[in-house]
Order: C-alpha cells, then sequence, then structure tokens
C-alpha cells in the first residue's frame, strides 16, 4: 500500500511514545548528579595510594621504589626518595616517598601503574568528577591527597581488597611466627620472608 | 468612508514607498538590491490597490507579483552570475530608459486626463470591485480572453517542460535532476 | 448567553468601553494585537518544549527536564540565553538585508494569525471579503525574507539553503492554494467566518458538517496538511534548515535573537497554517458534535491546533527527511495532480446535492482510487520489493 510505511512508522515510534511512559526497561536514562547508576567493580579513572590503619603517614604502604614511576607511559608520576625510613606493615624499615605526585591532567588511566606495584600500594580510584578551574594545580594531586585508606580501596575493588589483604595477612602471620622462632633461637639469623605469592 | 483629501499623509507614504522603491530598484548597482526594491515598490503598488478599496487586487497583487515574480526575479539573478556586481557597469544609455518612461508617463497622463477630467476632482463612486462580480465577470463576458490566456500559459508551461526535459542521445545525469527545481516545470524524471 | 464562550469578548468590551469613543477603534485594535502577541508566542514556548520532550520519549529518552516543574521552564531558560547571546553578524555580509530579513520572515506570520478567527466572535481583524486570500498572500511573503536571509549571510550554506526553501515553498504553495480552492468553491466565499458558517449544519442530528467530512475535504485536508508541513519547513521537509547537510540552512549566520526570531517565525507560521487549516477542514472553532457544544469555542479551535501540533510532533519522531529531488517529484507529480483531482471531486460534490448521500461519495472513490492504484503501481515498478541476501 502507498504510505503504509508512513503508518507503520508511525504505529513504531508510538510504541517507542507509550513505552517510554510504562515499560521503565525502555527509559533508561538516568537524572545524573542525583541518581547514579551503580559502580561498576572494574571501572577505573585515576591512581590513588592505599594506607593502612589510621594514620596516612605512617600507614602509606609505598616504598617509593619508583618502579611506577619509570613504568608510567606519560610520564606523569613524580616521586622523590626519602632520607629517613619508617617500618612497613612487617615492621622492616622501609623508605617511604617524600613526595608523590600524579598529574592527572596527563595521567591516561591506563592502570600500568597498579599491575606493576609490587607492593599494592597503588590502586585505581572510581573519583571521575574532578572538574576545577585550575588546570596545573588543580589537576596535580599531591602525597597527601592521594592517599587513601584501605577501606576505600575495599569498597571499591572487593574482590582484588579481599585477595590482596588474604596475603598480606598470612605474610604478616609469617613474620610473626618467624619473629618468635627467632626470638626462641636467637643465634640463627632470621629467615627472609618469602616473596609474595 | 468620508472623503478625503487627494494628498493625505498615508497617501504621501504609498507614493513614496512606490517611487523610491522604483527608483532605487533602477538605480542600484547590486542586482539583488533592485530586485528587493522592486519587490518594495510592487507592495506599495498594492497598497494603492488597497486605499482605493480594491482589497482582491491588492492582495493578488502581492500574492503575485511579490510572492512569485519578485521572488523568481531575485532566485534568477542568485542563479546566474549577477549577485556578485561589485564592478557592474552602468548602463550605456540611460536616456533612452528615462524618455521612455517620460513617454509611457505622459501619454497615461494625457489618457487620464482627456478622457474624464472631472474624475480627479468628482470621484465617482467606484466600480464593484467585489470577488463574486469579478469572478463573474471573468466566467461570463471575459471568458474568451480569459481561456485564451490559459492556453497561452499552458503552451508556455509545456515549452518550459519540453526545454528542461533532457534531450534525447545525452543520457541524463545519474542523479540529483533537480536543477531547474522551483522554476515552473516539473522534474525531468529519468524514465 | 454563555459566559465562558464570551469571556475574552465581554472583557475586550468592557476594556474598550472605558475609554472615550473617538479612540475606541485604537483600544481594541491594540488589545486585539496584544492578545495575538501574548498569546502565540506563549503556544510557541510551551510547544517547543513538550515538542522537545515528546521527541524525547520517541526516541526512549526523558527530554528536558531540569529548569522548572518537569522541564517546562526550558522555554525561559531557553529565550534567556539567546537573548544575552552576542548578536554576530558576518563581517563580509550585506549588515542591513541580514538585519531586515528576521523581520521579514516573523511579521507575516502574525499578521496572517490575525485574520483567523480562534472562537464565536473572536477575529482579530475580520475581513468579510477576502479574508483566506489576505492570508495566502502575506504567506508568500516569508520566502522574500527567506531569501533575504540566505543571500545577505554571504555563506554557501545558507544560499543552499535559501535556494533549497524557495525551490519548496513556490512548489508546495500550489497545492496548498489548490486545496483552499475547493473549500471558496463549496462555500462559494472567501470570508473565514463564512467558511466556519459553512460547516455548521448539522447531519445526522449530531455531526457537524466539517469539511473534512466529505470526500473532497477529507483528500483535500489530507493535501493540505502535508503541503502545510512543506511550507512551514517542517520534517520531513525540513530540507532548507537540514542540519546534518547544510548546518542551519538559510539561517547559519544568525545568532542571539535573530535566530530565535527565525525559530519563533517558524513556529508561528506553523500556527497559522494549521489555523488555516482547522478553519477551512476541521469546523474552525465548532464542535465535532452538537452535545459539546457547551465546551467555549475558543477552547476547541486550541485544542484542535494542540492536536494538530502534536500530530506534527509525531510526524517529525518518525519519518526521516526526503531527498530534493523526491521533495520536488512528490510535489509536482503526486500533490499536485492530485489536488486538481480533488478540485474535480469538489465540483461533482457540489452538483451531486439531491443524489442520496452514499452514491454522491461513490465518484469521489472512483476518482481517488484510480489515481492511488496507478501510482501504487507506478512507484512499485520504480521500487520493487527489497530483497534481503543477508539480512533476514
Amino acid at each position: 500500500m502507498l504510505g503504509g510505511g508512513i503508518l507503520h512508522g508511525l504505529a513504531v515510534t508510538a510504541k517507542n511514545f507509550v513505552g517510554s511512559f510504562t515499560d521503565p526497561e525502555r527509559l533508561v536514562t538516568l537524572g545524573y548528579p542525583e541518581e547514579r547508576a551503580p559502580a561498576k567493580e572494574n571501572a577505573r579513572q585515576f591512581p590513588f595510594l592505599v594506607f593502612d590503619g589510621a594514620d596516612p603517614q605512617a600507614g602509606l604502604r609505598c616504598v617509593a621504589c619508583q618502579i611506577c614511576e619509570k613504568e608510567c607511559p606519560p610520564q606523569c608520576i613524580l616521586i622523590v626518595k626519602s632520607k629517613t625510613k619508617k617500618p612497613d606493615h612487617l615492621g622492616k624499615p622501609q623508605f617511604f616517598p617524600a613526595t608523590f605526585d600524579i598529574d592527572l591532567s596527563v595521567c591516561m588511566s591506563c592502570q600500568i601503574c597498579v599491575e606493576v606495584c609490587p607492593f599494592d600500594a597503588i590502586k585505581m580510584d572510581q573519583e571521575f568528577e574532578l572538574a576545577t578551574n585550575d588546570r596545573f594545580e588543580g589537576l596535580l594531586r599531591h602525597r597527601d591527597q592521594l592517599a587513601r585508606p584501605n577501606a576505600h580501596f575495599q569498597k571499591l575493588h572487593p574482590t582484588d581488597a579481599a585477595a590482596i589483604d588474604a596475603r598480606r595477612a598470612e605474610e604478616l602471620a609469617k613474620a610473626a611466627a618467624a619473629a618468635t622462632a627467632a626470638a626462641a633461637a636467637p643465634r640463627k639469623p632470621a629467615p627472609e620472608s618469602p616473596p609474595a605469592a | 468612508m468620508p472623503p478625503e483629501p487627494v494628498l493625505s499623509l498615508a497617501f504621501a507614504i504609498v507614493a513614496g514607498l512606490v517611487l523610491g522603491g522604483s527608483v532605487a530598484a533602477v538605480s542600484c548597482r547590486n542586482r539583488v538590491h533592485a530586485g528587493l526594491f522592486l519587490a518594495v515598490a510592487l507592495v506599495g503598488l498594492a497598497l494603492v490597490f488597497l486605499r482605493m478599496g480594491a482589497e482582491f487586487l491588492g492582495f493578488i497583487q502581492i500574492l503575485v507579483y511579490v510572492g512569485a515574480v519578485a521572488v523568481l526575479i531575485v532566485f534568477a539573478i542568485l542563479l546566474t552570475r549577477g549577485s556578485d556586481s561589485a564592478h557592474e557597469r552602468r548602463s550605456n544609455a540611460p536616456g533612452i530608459g528615462i524618455g521612455l518612461a517620460v513617454l509611457l508617463w505622459g501619454v497615461l497622463a494625457w489618457g487620464i486626463l482627456h478622457r474624464s477630467p472631472g474624475a480627479i476632482a468628482t470621484p465617482s463612486p467606484p466600480p464593484s470591485m467585489a470577488v463574486r462580480d469579478l469572478g463573474e465577470r471573468l466566467l461570463r463576458e471575459e471568458l474568451l480572453p480569459l481561456q485564451t490566456v490559459g492556453l497561452l500559459l499552458t503552451a508556455a508551461l509545456i515549452g518550459a517542460a519540453l526545454i528542461a526535459l533532457p534531450e534525447p542521445g545525452i543520457s541524463p545525469r545519474p542523479s540529483g535532476s533537480h536543477g531547474s527545481a522551483g522554476t515552473e516545470t516539473p522534474p525531468s524524471s529519468p524514465t | 448567553m454563555d459566559a465562558p464562550d464570551q469571556i475574552f469578548v465581554l472583557l475586550k468590551h468592557a476594556v474598550v468601553s472605558w475609554f472615550p469613543t473617538p479612540v475606541q477603534p485604537w483600544i481594541s485594535a491594540v488589545l486585539s494585537i496584544g492578545a495575538i502577541l501574548a498569546v502565540y508566542p506563549m503556544i510557541f514556548a510551551l510547544t517547543t518544549v513538550i515538542e522537545r520532550k515528546a521527541l524525547g520519549r520517541i526516541q526512549n529518552r526523558p527530554g528536558p527536564n531540569r529548569v522548572g516543574p518537569a522541564g517546562f521552564l526550558q522555554f525561559a531558560a531557553d529565550g534567556i540565553k539567546s537573548l544575552t547571546k552576542e548578536d554576530i553578524v558576518p563581517r563580509a555580509a550585506d549588515s542591513v538585508v541580514h538585519f531586515l530579513a528576521p523581520l521579514v520572515v516573523v511579521v507575516p506570520p502574525l499578521l496572517a494569525l490575525a485574520v483567523l478567527p480562534v472562537g464565536r466572535n473572536m477575529v482579530a481583524l475580520d475581513l468579510p471579503e477576502t479574508g483566506l486570500l489576505f492570508f495566502l498572500m502575506v504567506g508568500t511573503a516569508v520566502e522574500l525574507g527567506v531569501f533575504m536571509a540566505g543571500w545577505s549571510s554571504h555563506n554557501k550554506y545558507s544560499l543552499l539553503g535559501a535556494m533549497r526553501a524557495i525551490a519548496q515553498l513556490l512548489s508546495y504553495e500550489l497545492p496548498l492554494l489548490l486545496s483552499t480552492v475547493s473549500v471558496v468553491m463549496l462555500t462559494g466565499s472567501l470570508s473565514l467566518n463564512a467558511i466556519i458558517g459553512h460547516q455548521s449544519e448539522v447531519h445526522a442530528g449530531v455531526l457537524l458538517g466539517w469539511n473534512v467530512f466529505t470526500p473532497w475535504g477529507a483528500a483535500g485536508a489530507v493535501l493540505f496538511f502535508i503541503a502545510a508541513l512543506a511550507e512551514a519547513n517542517r520534517s520531513p521537509f525540513d530540507l532548507p534548515e537540514a542540519e546534518s547537510e547544510i548546518v542551519a540552512g538559510y539561517f547559519t549566520e544568525y545568532s542571539g535573537f535573530k535566530f530565535a526570531l527565525f525559530f519563533l517565525g517558524e513556529y508561528l507560521g506553523l500556527f497559522a497554517v494549521s489555523g488555516l487549516g482547522i478553519t477551512l477542514f476541521l469546523g474552525g472553532w465548532l464542535p465535532p458534535l452538537t452535545v459539546l457544544s457547551w465546551v467555549p469555542s475558543w477552547l476547541w479551535f486550541f485544542g484542535k491546533l494542540a492536536v494538530l501540533m502534536g500530530i506534527f510532533i509525531w510526524l517529525r519522531g518518525t519519518l526521516p527527511r526526503l531527498r530534493m529531488d523526491q521533495l520536488m517529484r512528490f510535489a509536482w507529480q503526486f500533490l499536485l495532480p492530485m489536488s486538481l483531482i480533488n478540485l474535480l471531486v469538489a465540483a461533482l460534490w457540489q452538483y451531486s446535492t439531491p443524489w442520496p448521500h452514499l452514491l454522491r461519495w461513490l465518484p469521489a472513490a472512483i476518482l481517488f482510487g484510480i489515481p492511488y492504484l496507478l501510482y501504487h503501481r507506478a512507484f512499485l515498478r520504480q521500487h520493487p520489493p527489497r530483497t534481503y541476501r543477508y539480512a533476514s
């Protein structure tokens, strides 16, 4: 029928129009600032530094090994190693970053820093509302801004965090066992803690 | 309607519109401007008709002359190279045009004054310009001239369509054969 | 008699009677003009919001929903934005013509709206001799404005848009005029009030004699509204401003308030031509059934206008844009012959008045049905049904 296609098209759009009121499956739009889509676990935006415990300074996992700084493709990380050392979670004295800067305007969210970090110290955050009116200072994040508690990581990436926490607890237990063994036999040298499994 | 003085303010405005538009239309260097001024002059003429109580003629004047003729004129200027006329020369012989215009004006003025010497001083009741009367006159008394004009226009239309048709032997362009869109020719459909 | 029906008329009379007699015609004119200038732009504002929301719903998204309750104040935000934007005139533009073009586009639809009867005794400018002619005359002036806008901008997209617009407006004016002529033939008058009066006779006790309930009226209404869509540059005939092809067509080089004026002019033109269609075919301010005559007449007019706007929005959400040659072919090879046939049908209807009602429909059915079938065959020959080898 001549003109039948138009009627068919009108029927389709009418179905869409009515359906957008009656069928929530059709109208998938969220009113963004008020309503938000639930966060996806594997979503990633920019890196942050994980710390344990309550004090971001004392609990920072980063040991300023500078692997991430060297691996970072766009070279957005700047690390200055500290002169002194502080104990890590196993009680071993370690360097810590005196400066740890990430330029978010350069970062490309590739997650290579996270892949290469042997200490699980740098992870990807999901915060994306980073608009600022100062593109130099406003997007340059310093160490204290980057430090986030482990609880934050656990919330964002529960699967990864659980595995990492379990491994670290295991390491801690081993270290404690070694320490008690060393205390029992003080002559023997303390065994090196095994590398992370 | 109360009798109005011949040179009322409204008449002065309308006359100014017609005269100004016409003078600008012939003196404008830019041809598109000239076409637009022509449209202004035609609107002014329609207002003259309206002032004389000939609503139908006034509206038809705008409908046909402003809505179609003036638009076609500027459109034709646009489609040819005429709209880009920064270095347009003035007419070679403006005297001929001016002379013709004066002659025409003289003939008209003489005709008007000669035919009805008292018409300007004491206006007689104008002939009925009602649409129904016009229609009846056209389709009863003036039927033959009307049909002749219609035949002429049909012939012109057919001629235009023939010109627009692709010539035999020359294959029509593969697509987009709407070059003459807008003129009163049906698009030449490749058959 | 019935106060709600005549409330605006009575109000105007009351206001006018406060003034001394010599200025009363002026006050009356000012009030009518003020009403037109207030009501139609307001409808325009609401239409833009509703259109955007409806188009959104058609595409399964909510549309504007931020400004005001459910987004219905979006037009205010848009208006303020366009008012405060910088008014840019290109250096190469012909500044005088560039300035005048939006005015030439906006003023004629306002003039045309003045002659539309929106209710019983509610018409701003009653032309008993030539109402319809005035409307059509005013409508043609828009073409000149469009041309001025496109030419003066000195921009290739503007010029292309103007050329498309003029070609389209000239081509679709003919079917538009011819489909109105059938109404004039049957009514015997160019007065819009007389045309509405002619439709007020009652058939079968309840149904009013709208022209659309006759064969020539139904076909005429369809032809008229197709041509009206094209005259108003509405989708699917929005080639002059096809934003995916030529930026914004003839008003590419307009910004700020002048752009808003073009937008306004376009919608006012749509309202005007829809109002004319309502007057000619859909009974104007008449109710469809006699039992509904207690509803105020102006509500009927604006209700019909709202329904038409809804249909136009629906069409806009459905149909893709035509190609230029399709547009021309449709006008000259389908609409024009059909509107000529419609004139014939109207004449037959007029002369077959004494026949029984059903018999009068027969010639119309034959006269429309045969060309329709022929068109159908020709269409199928040109566009045979598509076969898909790989898709389902």
